[in-house]
């Protein structure tokens, strides 16, 4: 081939082209690698796929496009043990090569996580609840816009004294650190406020019949609080409606002791229930209401904590990439977009502390019977909650973190 | 022929690290871990005859003594590891003196026992443990300087100590000890009337799976720098006994193949294929109908046949 000056022009100009073209063009055509860390298989899968299936929602209504960036997303699964989250984290990290992760749901995941997640400098948007991610050790990658194991629990503590007048109760969790935070949590805004936990009970968290602890839950109270998660929650009210308890003694609820999840599976026995979340499927916000729609047609449920979990994290990343003009490369930047977002979402407003953990609305939920299934009606908002309540964050991180053992419990019967 | 495949097979272990991306690299690192692991719990199951369930307490105890000598103590790599695995064979001679009051299903619902009660402690003694949120916060050691935290220094790292404990275990298995504890697998009471003390040779033999079970718990804690109670667990202990049965159990190099599989399966098949766990159930099924005696031994067997023809 001889090149003739026509044919030199057309190859200096392609070259040029490619040269020539702002980095950012090029930066476009790659795609944004989006990590999800979740369970599919084990005891915590219904909600692990209630996470896939609602942030792949959220990718193909956008098109998979996010802040004008082509997004793909890679799915691990952990099996919820928390060596395989870290094998998994680095098969994401390592082959998939992601940008960005979000997950994973348990506090054990995340712990496990925790150190290789500083290590890869890896922008995180956690699921899971345990306190101390944001509290004591705080890890720079992670942001957390769900909330903190206790951080509805204060709440619903408040509502109990406030609004139901409750003066003594009992707690019952699962024997994690999730359901002792949250107990904590409760226990101590309860007693703060004037009232008196007297039994506290955590019975493990895979035991196969309630019956034990329903017989020695105390019946001069007002009422029990109920830190339960997965399908827990659910096998204890049906129990405790055999055992005749129900209109002796009142229950309310943490953030997923009657999930939207499980709710679908009960009858009467839950109407009347009062929890306490930081989402429900029937708020009444624009966005909601659309996703809710979409996801009830889709799932035939309604959405529960973890489908909006993935709906939130994702909503608050692409408002961060909007922030950073869809460079994600540049990881400090945009881990800086990402803590100092503010961002609309379908639980409400949502913003971070300096610790990355969300500040947004708490609502208390009564589930109530609306087009013949079960739904979370919102009674009452707490706006913008932070995970220390209405404590100062250096005097609330002074307190050895929650758990079984504290606060201590003065005000035990035997 | 021999000779060959075996050179292949280390030049195909030095080259991995320089022909395959991290990921690949760290995935051959957990295989080499949970080798030395199954090749421990191997000495039991194939060569004693003694099928234990519980033998994921010295990997846990090993990492979890490792880690908190490190954190509670402050001591350094060089004097926790030893600690460690001094504490994990005075742990395996302990548990042997009350498991091995038993053979057969009677050992396994001992050690089954005795790893529960260790895995509950881990669970639920928070004070010392932090119970389900594990312990964190740990580090890989220096090794004569070398930075264990890069990916491909690690690899080595265990390569080496694998080769190791692999020798150290062939030794066993080729001394006079080793046919004694083979003589008590398959015929304990001629072994008895000529005058072996069997009880002591199986003991010998459960202190020392014991302490390479330490060894693998070491490396499996410098690889995740995390441990939980989860490692305690009946699960892990069991997929050790699989991996044991499946690559072949009483030969070398089975416990090898069968950590492989199953850890191919766990951390690299799992992203392809969802239902991952079934698909473990129907390579074992097929193991077991096609080759009852273990992959190694069954493909053995195949290469004889079809060598004859």
């Amino acid at each position: 081939m001889t090149i003739n000056r026509r044919k030199f022009i057309q190859a200096a100009g392609a070259g040029a082209s490619v040269l020539g073209f702002p980095a950012i063009v090029r930066a476009q055509e790659q795609a944004i690698r989006i990590g999800l860390m979740t369970v599919k298989t084990g005891p915590l899968a219904s909600g692990g796929l209630d996470m896939e299936r609602a942030l792949v929602m959220y990718l193909r209504e956008r098109n998979n496009m996010l802040a004008g960036r082509k997004v793909e997303l890679f799915v691990a699964d952990s099996g919820g043990v928390p060596a395989q989250a870290r094998s998994k984290t680095q098969e994401l990290v390592e082959r998939d090569k992601i940008n960005v992760m979000i997950g994973p749901l348990a506090a054990g995941e995340a712990l496990a996580t925790d150190d290789y997640i500083r290590q890869q400098q890896l922008p995180t948007l956690s699921v899971a609840a345990a306190e101390d991610m944001t509290q004591r050790n705080p890890n720079p990658w992670f942001v957390r816009g769900t909330s903190t194991s206790a951080q509805c629990a204060h709440a619903l503590a408040d509502y109990c004294i406030k609004v139901l007048k409750y003066k003594r109760m009992a707690v019952i969790a699962d024997d994690i650190p999730y359901g002792h935070e949250m107990c904590a949590g409760f226990q101590r805004v309860f007693e703060e406020l004037g009232g008196k936990i007297v039994q506290k009970m955590f019975p493990p968290l895979t035991v196969p019949d309630y019956g034990t602890f329903l017989a020695q839950l105390k019946t001069n109270i007002d009422g029990v609080f109920l830190g339960f998660a997965g399908s827990n929650g659910f096998r204890y009210v049906r129990q405790f409606n055999e055992y005749g308890l129900r209109g002796k003694v009142n229950i309310v609820g943490g953030m997923t002791a009657l999930d939207e999840a499980v709710l679908r599976n009960m009858k009467i026995e839950a109407l009347g229930i009062v929890t306490t979340c930081w989402y429900s499927a029937k708020l009444d916000n624009p966005l909601n209401k659309k996703f809710a729609a979409a996801f009830q047609a889709e799932a035939k449920y309604d959405p529960g904590f973890y489908a909006a979990a993935t709906y939130v994290e994702a909503a608050v990343l692409e408002n961060a990439l909007k922030a950073v003009k869809g460079n994600i490369a540049d990881k400090a930047a945009f881990m800086k977009a990402l803590r100092t977002s503010k961002t609309d979402t379908v639980r409400g407003p949502v913003s971070f502390d300096s610790y990355g953990n969300v500040v947004g609305n708490v609502y208390i939920r009564k589930v109530e019977r609306e087009e013949g299934r079960l739904v979370n009606t919102v009674i009452q908002t707490y706006p913008n909650v932070s995970q220390f309540w209405t404590y100062k964050p250096e005097e609330f991180l002074k307190n050895p973190v929650y758990s079984r053992d504290w606060p201590p419990a003065k005000n035990l019967e035997s | 022929m021999k000779k060959i495949a075996a050179l292949l097979l280390i030049i195909a272990l030095l080259a991995w690290p320089f022909a395959v991306g991290e990921f690949y690299v760290n995935l051959v690192s957990q295989i080499f871990i949970a080798a030395i692991f199954a090749a421990s719990l191997n000495l039991l199951v194939g060569y004693g005859g003694l099928p234990s369930l519980g033998h994921a307490s010295f990997l846990g105890v090993a990492a979890y003594l490792s880690a908190l000598i490190s954190l509670r103590w402050g001591l350094d790599h060089s004097l926790s590891a030893p600690l460690a695995l001094a504490g994990t064979t005075l742990m395996a001679g302990l548990f042997g003196l009350i498991a091995l009051r038993a053979t057969g299903l009677g050992f396994l619902m001992l050690t089954l026992a005795l790893s529960q009660v260790l895995w509950g402690t881990a669970n639920r003694w928070v004070a010392l443990t932090e119970g389900d949120n594990g312990l964190r916060g740990l580090t890989r050691p220096q090794v004569f300087g070398l930075n264990l935290d890069d990916s491909t220094t690690f690899y080595f790292f265990a390569l080496v100590v694998a080769a190791f404990s692999f020798w150290m275990i062939a030794r066993l298995v080729a001394s006079p000890f080793g046919a004694a504890l083979q003589g008590t697998r398959d015929q304990a009471r001629r072994m008895s009337t000529l005058g072996h003390n069997v009880w002591l040779i199986r003991w010998v033999a459960f202190v020392y799976a014991g302490f390479w079970g330490g060894v693998s718990g070491l490396l499996f804690v410098y690889y995740h720098k995390y441990i939980h109670p989860a490692s305690l667990s009946l699960t892990n202990s069991a997929e050790a006994m699989l991996s044991v049965i499946a690559g072949g159990a009483g030969t070398l190099a089975g416990p090898a193949i069968g950590a492989a599989i199953i850890l191919l399966l766990k951390n690299y098949v799992s992203a392809y294929v969802e239902r991952w766990t079934m698909l473990l159930g129907f390579v074992f099924v097929a193991i077991v109908v096609f080759m009852p005696d273990g992959l190694v031994p069954g493909v053995k067997r195949l290469w004889a046949r079809w060598s004859r023809r």
